[in-house]
């Protein structure tokens, strides 16, 4: 909402200063958005007189202009309108100015050999009308003493442009900021002047509001105006609508737009000539069709209430009007319409069609109901003034009669809320300055809410209109108890923040990519899981809820790829989805490697990422958050985007059905269908909430103590073993031959090749074996050797290597 | 007598000599081996009468001594020597480059998201969280913003379907729903979160990060609210003066309603925080409207509170001078580690929010 202080003060007796304006509306949540200091520009337009004009020595159609602008020596400006003549007062914009209409800025030039100073300005040129044939023309009456001033007056050209929210109405006209302002103690509030007006005819075009289900339209106010002449707008009004960002069109629509814009009080003008009998508001029926006067002509659905007569639609009530009953210059009778529409059904109406206007945005908000007659008031005077004519006594057609709303306030509800008490007789000055009506008995309110105000229905809202109008500033503060009750995070949380910084140290820079991905990209990521699809996507490469964070990871990975970087370790750590509904999505860590590891170094060779890589950050990271290695098991059942041979998932232990990780290199042919070039890529995604946290009771936290200083002694073997037999079941059988006295297998070499058999490969094992009671002897440990070797072979098929 | 002084005084000049390692050994077997000369020496104490042994073997035991300390004193000499002989040929040149370490980040928005949830730790508020696909319901009808709500306009929603009863959730106050739905006042939680509206600019990503707060008890009014979210945004920018204003506003889940907004000042093209004329919004709040604390079954006689809503993104931005939003989402390589942290920079209440 665009006001200016000039316009502000036609509702406002008030000392307080522009500046001072502008702090109290924000103060009382009006909240100032903008002041657009156009003064500045604007003022550079001068009133000026034409002394003499020439013909351009080299140009016909030209004539060079001595300019009087106040100043001792006339001007010269070059001048190409055919209504220049001596004598003539007119406005004179001065190298440096800026032209409204196209924001050129001016400067000294030549045309044509000549000179010119400046301009002198169209209507046009100026914003002030279409008006473009000729430079404008000032009345000498009132102008010849202004030579050298300013044009446009000043006051008027600031513009404070207040962004209004949505319960506030009754602030979408300037009446109504005027009003919340005095309340505040910003000055007093005038009374609207009610201009004698003398209504001798009737309103003779008949009105009937249709009593049917979802009518929108409860009251219909109208006049009649006849014998209007309908001009281009006084001074005053052009530069109102001017001050709106809006541009000057005929007296008639100015002042239903100044109406609008000053009381809140939408109306519409009909060609009163062009309406076929009477006038019905009636509910549509699909298929109708009517053109707007934004051009366009739309198809209405059923019930969208239209204003019709006999021959069809005339417009969509309270939101835009139809070019077949619209005024033009010519139009010499004119019904004026005032009314009240449902703002359900304006909202309904106006989202099935798209159509977003003033009106509309006003009578979604709710207009003030009892408006009706102020506004035909306000709309008649000024017409009779402008434009004369004849007008007609009001016509009101009600289907409903507004009831008044009461609410019951408790004077210490404010308290309970606010934290702070203000004195009654200052609560009861604010009320009746915001225009209710008042019965006090005890420590209750009974108020009657202004019929301007449909967001008040409760005693919350009287505190919001107190504590908002008393001042924010005024609540004390009370500062915050550090007591807490309740640990800040649970179980998964902590598990997620722990497994976040877990990653980032294991040299992977955190992503943050959008739940959203491109649907041939998530499909080869969507395992057994439903395509989520957006209704309404922000591009069609965004058009699905990601079914897991590679598709998303990828695609970056891959513009890192173009940016040059070749060795790129990326993770992320969010939601992947599984279905359409609340809640089926899961928590997943998914983490991206590429290229090579030590690239370019001095000390080590080096080495392209493999499944290795990314194995020890999911397994180091389970360890650090808590999970026993030793216990993990793996085995190699892999979404189909993983490589088939150099992939694994991961159990937390071998008993569980949840698989709480995958890991390996992305199957080649993802990378061909995505065309990324890398030498080697690898990932793993860990599926939070399928990690059973471990209980946190104190004897859970940590094993006993316990450690042995006898000897321990370590002891090689290499099994030779079918070449897909899993090693880490080798391992688990060697640990079970001794659990006491086996204390660490460690795989030192695999090796497959000439020197063994096909389809077998050889391991190499280190095992520790220490026992925490005796110094072993060397038969003790012969004997655990021989039990090693033997089991072995026997669980598992292998032979000793010898 | 004189004998073993001889000895002594023979090899204490000796061993003045520059002598290498073997030549020392040498003198050591000389001396003290099998049939060394002072070895031999004790071997005549037998043969003495005792008056005489006693004096005898006092000064062989001095000499014996004083040779070994010498002979001990020269060996260490000449190792250090040799070390130091060959450290000289160990020199490498220490400019060239440590083995390689992979530098990995935290994303500023994790990390921010970090920041807020200690300082509100610390005055009591746990963290809760709630789905990204929100129904209809949760998201604004509860919310008390019905579907004739004009201020539904202001959240361009993601659909789900065509139906649109399910949707990406347009803000984290569906959370708010959710937790007093499934719990029992009091409620001190807040909900960090993303959150989805299908408007794409240069100051609006269709996915971005907010954190809702809910305070519900007996007797919590407006100056707890001004109280809690002062505390936050004093902690948060690790100042002790903020210049800050608690504003009028609306929004339909709360009331009455405020925004807050800092001031700040730009300097050299950077802007500054916390001084100046100008004044930058940074979120929403309110008392919770009765109409939501009556949609989820909450004794309003009993119960009161507030709420918020705080565009993380925009936080981080402020606090680490990041200028572009769209950025955040960019995964550019450079940006990450540029504005990333370091994951050991875990933000705490007992060493500091940030380093």
């Amino acid at each position: 909402m665009k006001i200016t202080t000039n316009w502000l003060k036609d509702h406002l007796d008030t000392k307080f200063n522009e500046n001072q304006i502008i702090d109290k509306l924000t103060d009382i949540g009006l909240e100032v958005e903008n002041v657009e200091a156009q003064s500045s520009n604007l003022d550079d337009f001068l009133i000026a007189k034409i002394i003499k004009t020439e013909k351009h020595p080299d140009a016909d159609r030209l004539k060079v202009c001595d300019v009087d602008i106040g100043k001792k020596e006339p001007v010269k400006v070059v001048c190409g309108a055919p209504n220049a003549k001596e004598g003539m007062l007119t406005i004179y914009a001065p190298p440096g100015a800026v032209i409204p209409k196209n924001q050129m800025k001016l400067a000294i030039s030549k045309i044509r050999g000549v000179t010119s100073y400046g301009m002198l300005c169209s209507e046009s040129e100026l914003n002030l009308s279409d008006e473009s044939d000729g430079i404008t023309e000032l009345s000498n009456k009132k102008y010849n003493t202004k030579i050298g001033k300013t044009y446009f007056s000043k006051s008027t050209l600031k513009v404070i442009d207040i962004s209004i929210t949505p319960n506030r109405a009754d602030c979408l006209g300037v009446n109504g900021i005027a009003r919340d302002l005095a309340a505040a103690g910003c000055g007093k509030l005038k009374e609207i002047k009610k201009e004698k007006l003398i209504q001798k005819i009737k309103q003779k075009i008949s009105i009937k509001i249709t009593k049917e289900k979802e009518q929108g339209c409860n009251i219909f106010g109208t006049c009649l105006i006849t014998g209007v002449k309908n001009i281009e707008s006084p001074k005053w009004l052009k530069e109102k609508i001017i001050s709106l960002g809006q541009k000057p069109i005929s007296a008639i629509v100015d002042i239903t737009n100044y109406v609008m814009f000053d009381l809140n009080r939408p109306l519409h003008v009909y060609d009163a000539d062009k309406i076929d009998k009477g006038i019905v508001v009636r509910n549509s029926r699909k298929g109708e069709k009517f053109k707007a006067l934004d051009n366009k002509e739309y198809t209405l659905e059923n019930d969208m209430c239209v204003i019709s007569d006999s021959s069809g639609v005339l417009g969509l009530g309270g939101i835009i009007g139809g070019t077949k009953s619209g005024t033009e210059l010519e139009t010499k009778n004119v019904l004026i319409e005032a009314a009240y529409f449902n703002p359900r059904s304006i909202r309904k109406t106006s989202k099935v069609l798209n159509i977003d206007t003033d009106a509309k945005f006003r009578f979604e908000r709710g207009i003030d109901p009892l408006s009706i007659e102020q506004g035909l008031q306000k709309a008649a005077e000024l017409i009779k003034k402008i434009c004369g004519g004849e007008v007609s006594k009001f016509d009101i057609q009600k289907i409903e009669n507004i009831k008044k709303k009461i609410v019951k306030f408790e004077i210490s509800s404010f308290r309970k809320i606010t934290g702070f008490n203000i004195e009654q007789k200052k609560i009861i000055k604010i009320l009746l300055d915001l225009g209710f009506k008042i019965k006090k008995e005890k420590k209750i309110l009974t108020l009657e809410i202004p019929s301007w105000r449909p967001d008040i229905e409760q005693e919350i809202d009287i505190v919001e209109e107190l504590v908002r109008i008393h001042g924010y500033d005024k609540i004390k503060i009370i500062e915050p108890e550090k007591i807490r009750k309740k640990s800040t995070l649970n179980n998964k949380q902590r598990l997620f923040h722990f497994l976040q910084r877990s990653m980032a140290s294991k040299g992977f820079l955190e992503a943050i990519t959008w739940s959203f991905t491109d649907s041939k990209i998530n499909q080869l990521f969507l395992k057994n899981n439903k395509q989520v699809n957006i209704v309404n996507p922000i591009s069609s490469d965004l058009n699905v809820l990601r079914s897991s964070i590679f598709s998303n990871l990828i695609i970056y990975l891959s513009k890192n790829l173009d940016r040059g970087f070749k060795d790129i370790s990326l993770f992320e750590i969010g939601p992947v989805f599984l279905g359409s509904q609340p809640g089926q999505q899961e928590t997943v860590v998914c983490g991206l490697r590429a290229g090579k590891v030590s690239r370019l170094n001095w000390l080590e060779n080096d080495r392209l990422v493999d499944v290795f890589d990314v194995k020890r950050d999911v397994v180091r990271s389970l360890v650090e958050a808590g999970f026993n290695q030793n216990k993990l098991y793996i085995d190699n059942k892999t979404p189909s985007y993983y490589h088939p041979g150099k992939s694994g998932r991961l159990f937390l232990n071998k008993s569980t059905d949840q698989v709480v990780a995958y890991f390996g290199e992305i199957h080649p042919n993802i990378l061909k269908k995505i065309d990324i070039k890398t030498e080697s890529l690898a990932g793993f995604e860990i599926f939070l909430d399928n990690i059973k946290q471990n209980k946190k009771t104190l004897n859970d936290q940590k094993a006993q103590y316990k450690y042995s200083d006898y000897q321990k002694s370590e002891r090689d073997f290499a099994f030779v073993i079918d070449k897909n037999f899993q090693v880490q079941k080798l391992i688990e059988t060697i640990y079970k031959v001794d659990q006491d006295l086996i204390r660490a297998v460690k795989v030192f070499d695999v090796y497959e090749g000439d020197k063994i058999l096909d389809g077998k490969k050889s391991i190499a094992l280190n095992v520790t074996i220490q026992s925490s009671e005796k110094t072993l002897k060397d038969e003790d440990l012969d004997r655990i050797n021989q039990l090693i070797i033997s089991t072995v072979e026997d669980k598992t098929g292998a032979k000793i290597r010898s | 007598m004189s004998d073993i002084k001889k000895i002594k005084d023979e090899f204490i000049l000796k061993l003045r000599e520059n002598l290498d390692l073997n030549q020392i050994n040498e003198i050591k077997s000389d001396l003290f081996g099998k049939n060394g000369l002072i070895s031999s020496q004790f071997k005549k104490l037998g043969s003495l009468a005792e008056k005489e042994r006693k004096f005898f073997a006092a000064d062989l035991n001095t000499i014996k001594d004083d040779l070994q300390n010498l002979i001990i004193k020269k060996i260490q000499e000449i190792e250090i020597e040799e070390i130091n002989q060959k450290l000289q040929k160990e020199k490498i040149d220490i400019t060239l480059p440590e083995r390689p370490f992979e530098q990995g980040k935290i994303h500023p928005v994790s990390q921010v998201i970090d920041e807020i949830s200690s300082i509100f730790s610390e005055i009591g508020f746990s963290v809760e969280e709630g789905p990204d696909i929100e129904n209809e319901y949760n998201n604004f009808t509860a919310l008390n913003t019905p579907d004739n709500h004009p201020a539904r306009d202001m959240h361009d929603t993601f659909y789900l379907d065509n139906k649109k009863e399910l949707l990406l959730r347009t803000h984290t106050s569906p959370v708010q729903i959710r937790t007093m739905l499934k719990e029992k006042p009091p409620f001190k939680i807040i909900a960090p979160g993303r959150t989805y509206r299908s408007d794409s600019d240069q100051t609006h990503a269709p996915m971005f990060h907010q954190v809702e707060g809910l305070h519900i008890d007996k007797n919590i009014n407006m100056g707890h609210l001004k109280g809690c979210l002062s505390y936050f945004i004093k902690e948060f920018f690790e100042v002790n003066k903020i210049k800050m204003r608690f504003r009028p506003s609306h929004f339909p889940f709360t009331e009455p309603s405020a925004e807050v907004d800092i001031g700040y000042e730009i300097k050299d093209g950077k802007i500054i925080i916390g001084e100046g004329d100008k004044w930058l919004e940074i979120l929403g709040c309110g008392m919770v409207h009765p109409n939501v604390l009556k949609n989820v079954k909450i004794d309003q006689k009993k119960y009161q509170g507030y709420a918020f809503g705080i565009g993380i993104d925009r936080l981080a931005m402020l606090k680490y001078g990041i200028n572009d939003l769209r950025a955040f989402f960019d995964c550019d390589y450079r940006w990450l580690n540029h504005f990333g942290f370091d994951p050991l920079d875990v933000p705490t209440n007992y060493r500091g929010l940030s380093r």
